[in-house]
């Protein structure tokens, strides 16, 4: 498991380094234009920086994929997030009156924090987790049915955020266009864990059993089992034990307890969302491919597919990916450079490090983004006789 | 002036024939005829009394209840509105009732246009008002109005529906087996659906909600706040015009002030509290969940965004000023894991917000009982909220026990609990933590709580019934006592009462 020492005070200088060589800038342009098919899509999107010295400015927008590059290049931001597509280029907002610059869209997105699973997962407070007892409990969020059956949403990239969870991002067009009210609408009907500190028993089922609370159960009862009874080992403490009893209904109290092995189920493995990232269509996200300060891991998108494998200590860090640039080619990847003969090094680098296999995953997202909405056009196009 | 006076309009243009064909409509269309100043105004009144009642039946009964829809058309009755919706429109009044409320409807748009406040409690109001009369709907009317209103909702096939029983049978609230195979349903895009998508009381399947007919109430109702959201806005844009004509300008503020009751924005107790009482003032005359969120601050020195906005800013209210807020709030967050810079970046800037002092210089109000309650529910780390809706029974006992209530006190603000009713369960905290039978007032909102604390503990009042005023702050009233009716207009009361303490001001 590869990882050089990340020092945080190492970041000035590695940055640099990342946003020249590394970062997939032109995949990430791709990404966020969207094909042009909206006019000014990008240049009206806001981003904001996190700089040395924890300053923060917002309303960072950019004409095109060059001026974006040579900006973040010159800040070298610690973190970056990004933010609405709004009615005007945001770096412009003061000149405009105020009530008439508004945020218009962007992507759908749920915060899904490990943390949360707190009185879950005893054994998992800081530091971080250690491996494998992470790795299975990500894979219930995106394993269940989240976003994309229910809301017919296609487009989802999982990004782990760099220390303790996953954000996804919904970027269907639907999504896109979805109101503050829509999102918190699909945020509330997502989350089935309700409740503060002060609420022990944090689900509650009645009859009917809605389909999507069904299907939820099934992928988990799959899982339970060897996730919280063994590996977790949930009934191994008093503590926790007194935890587990709890939530166990009490029969004179509770007249439901034909569903209480299920609302433990649910509490222990459902994926808790934040769902106030989820509601406004102006809420700063923190960007794929941003660094996180702290632990020094890249915010990676994560194949769904190979979710059962995913171990977050393996996401590299900025140290490492720097430190693998500057070790010499190999023969093969001299070879290769040449053959390709591209006139931008920059595109090539980040092949050479651990971060190859996560931007080929960002690329081919996009990819398949950019193939929906060519089919979508010819069928437009088909249908007006555009020829 | 006499309430029951009726009012006999002008019969309509040929035009509006069409508009009260059908008992229930969208508003989309303004009045055009002319109608006197006195007119004007009693048609307003009567709405606003309408409204009032609406908001305050929608606090003390569940929602479409019987005691509620009973209560509700009687009132309706009593104000001369449209009741009932099979009522022929030739040789009755019914035509005058239909003309009244579409007028009123319009001349409130003014009222409550200006503010989002304003227009988010019309909105409210106007919403459970239709819901209650949609739902009086029969069947064939419910469809004679989406097709007036070319609501485009299409009914799905019945193989698909066979298809898909099981899952509609599990979604829809209430729905049998054989009630699905009997009704329509409606394949709707989930975005006009947001509120049973929300609660998930229906069916989605690839970004579409499957409506029984019987909820299509929903889908219309969405429909209905989306319009009427966009017509204030544009209301508002013209207001210009109709608030120089000098005969309007003073009932409009009238009507709309009725409602900017309390809020303790202005605090005439600035600077009088110092940081050192705070702690001795949560114990005494905070409210629970004020208390609560102190001492989680105390303990853990750090608030989660949530906890710093509503006791921040029940602090303003208490009468912190900003200097002191800074210096109470940096000296906890300083014995945590915050130091002096972090604190300057990341906190001080948004108690400067709070304060009105930064970004859009908006002061912000403390939040009412209602807010706490309805809004911003509290996740895991949190410890905002009202401890009374938001905490388990247990958790929320064993905090009473601590805060030495007494076992029989405790019995009797679970029950209230139990029976939704949040704002008289702390209520009745109140008494019984100040030792008197009778708070004295009504609470909704936790600043008044703190300042009918402070003056019991000063000795600065005598206990007092309520007296009939009318309804304070932005939120809806709490009733009394569990089981006393709330006083709303249609009680006899109300009806001789004088047009100006109708409007008084506290």
């Amino acid at each position: 498991m590869p990882t050089t020492d990340y020092d945080p005070g190492s970041l000035p200088d590695l940055l640099p380094l990342y946003y020249k060589r590394l970062f997939p800038f032109s995949q990430y342009f791709r990404w966020l234009n969207y094909g042009g098919v909206t006019k000014n899509y990008f240049q009206n999107r806001e981003f904001s920086f996190t700089l040395k010295d924890d300053i923060y400015v917002r309303y960072q927008s950019f004409s095109n994929q060059s001026e974006m590059e040579k900006e973040i290049q010159k800040m070298n931001p610690y973190k970056i997030d990004i933010g609405a597509v709004y009615s005007h280029r945001p770096n412009q907002h003061n000149t405009i009156k105020s009530g008439v610059f508004q945020a218009l869209e962007k992507e759908l997105v749920f915060d899904i924090d490990m943390t949360d699973y707190d009185d879950v997962r005893r054994c998992c407070r800081h530091p971080p987790p250690p491996p494998n007892k992470m790795a299975v409990s990500l894979s219930f969020p995106v394993r269940l049915a989240l976003p994309s059956e229910d809301f017919g949403f296609r487009h989802l990239m999982w990004v782990f955020s760099g220390r303790r969870g996953v954000h996804c991002w919904v970027c269907d067009e639907a999504a896109r266009k979805l109101s503050a009210a829509g999102r918190s609408a699909v945020a509330e009907y997502l989350s089935l864990i309700r409740g503060g500190e002060d609420t022990v028993k944090k689900v509650q089922l009645s009859d009917p059993v809605h389909p999507f609370i069904k299907e939820s159960l099934k992928v988990i009862e799959q899982r339970f089992e060897k996730y919280a009874l063994v590996e977790q080992d949930i009934l191994g403490s008093k503590e926790s034990t007194d935890k587990v009893l709890a939530l166990v209904p009490d029969d004179i109290l509770y007249s439901s307890s034909f569903y209480g092995d299920k609302e433990i189920m649910l509490q222990y493995c459902y994926p808790r969302l934040d769902v106030n990232v989820s509601k406004g269509v102006n809420h700063l996200l923190k960007s794929p491919f941003s660094v996180h300060p702290k632990t020094g891991r890249i915010s990676v998108p994560i194949d769904l597919k190979a979710i059962d494998k995913f171990d977050p200590f393996d996401v590299p860090t900025i140290s490492l990916i720097c430190e693998e640039l500057d070790r010499p080619k190999t023969a093969e990847e001299k070879g290769e450079a040449t053959a390709i003969q591209t006139e931008n090094n920059g595109e090539q680098h980040y092949k050479r490090t651990s971060l190859a296999k996560y931007v080929k995953l960002f690329d081919q997202f996009v990819e398949e983004m950019e193939q929906c909405r060519k089919g979508e056009l010819l069928r437009k196009s088909d249908l007006q006789k555009d020829f | 002036m006499q309430f029951s006076r009726k009012i006999r309009l002008r019969p309509a243009e040929i035009e509006q024939e069409g508009l009260y064909g059908h008992c229930l409509q969208f508003y989309g269309q303004p009045p055009i005829q002319n109608i006197s100043l006195a007119q004007f105004e009693q048609l307003a009144v009567d709405r606003l009394k309408l409204l009032k009642t609406v908001e305050s039946l929608g606090v003390t009964f569940v929602k479409m209840s019987e005691q509620y829809q009973n209560k509700l058309r009687a009132e309706m009755a009593g104000l001369n509105f449209p009741v009932r919706a099979d009522a022929p429109l030739q040789g009755s009044t019914e035509y005058e009732k239909r003309q009244k409320d579409h007028i009123s409807h319009f001349i409130l748009r003014l009222a409550y246009c200006q503010t989002e406040e304003l227009r988010r409690w019309f909105i409210q109001q106007e919403m459970d008002l239709f819901r209650y009369r949609f739902t009086q709907l029969l069947s064939k009317q419910k469809s004679e109005f989406l097709h007036r209103n070319s609501l485009q909702y299409h009914t799905i096939e019945d193989a698909d529906k066979k298809a898909l029983m099981d899952k509609l049978v599990h979604s829809s609230y209430g729905s049998s087996g054989c009630s699905v195979e009997q009704q329509d349903f409606y394949k709707v895009p989930f975005q006009d659906a947001l509120d049973l998508v929300r609660s998930r009381k229906v069916f989605l399947k690839a970004g579409y909600a499957y409506i029984p007919h019987q909820d299509i109430v929903t889908i219309v109702l969405n429909d209905f706040r989306t319009r009427l959201s966009k017509a204030l806005a544009l209301t508002a844009r013209s207001l210009p015009a109709v608030q120089s004509d000098e005969r309007l300008q003073p009932l409009l503020t009238h009507l709309s002030h009725a409602y900017v009751g309390q809020d303790y924005s202005i605090q005439k107790s600035v600077g009088k509290v110092s940081l050192e009482q705070i702690d001795s003032l949560s114990v005494r005359s905070f409210p629970p969940c004020m208390r609560h969120l102190h001492e989680a601050l105390r303990e853990n020195h750090h608030l989660r965004h949530g906890g710093r906005m509503q006791y921040g800013l029940f602090l303003k209210g208490v009468g912190l000023t900003l200097d002191q807020a800074l210096q109470f709030w940096r000296s906890e967050f300083i014995r945590g894991k915050v130091d002096h810079d972090k604190f300057d970046k990341a906190y001080s800037y948004s108690i400067r917000h709070m304060f009105g002092k930064e970004g859009k210089r908006t002061d912000y109000t403390p939040y009412s009982c209602v807010k706490v309650i309805l809004s911003n529910a509290p996740s895991q780390g949190d410890h905002h909220g009202c401890p009374f809706r938001h905490s388990d029974p247990e958790l929320l006992k064993q905090r009473l026990q601590a805060y030495k209530v007494s076992p029989s006190g405790i019995t009797q603000v679970l029950e209230l609990v139990m029976g939704m009713h949040f704002q008289l369960a702390c209520q009745k905290y109140f008494e019984l933590t100040h030792n008197v039978e009778d708070a004295g007032f009504s609470l909704n909102h936790p600043n008044q709580y703190f300042v009918e604390s402070q003056r019991l503990l000063t000795g600065g009042r005598e206990l007092k019934r309520e007296a009939e005023a009318p309804q304070r702050g932005q939120g809806p009233p709490a009733v009394k006592a569990a089981s006393a009716l709330p006083e709303h207009p249609s009680t006899s009361t109300e009806v001789a009462e004088d047009l100006d303490s109708f409007f008084q001001e506290d």
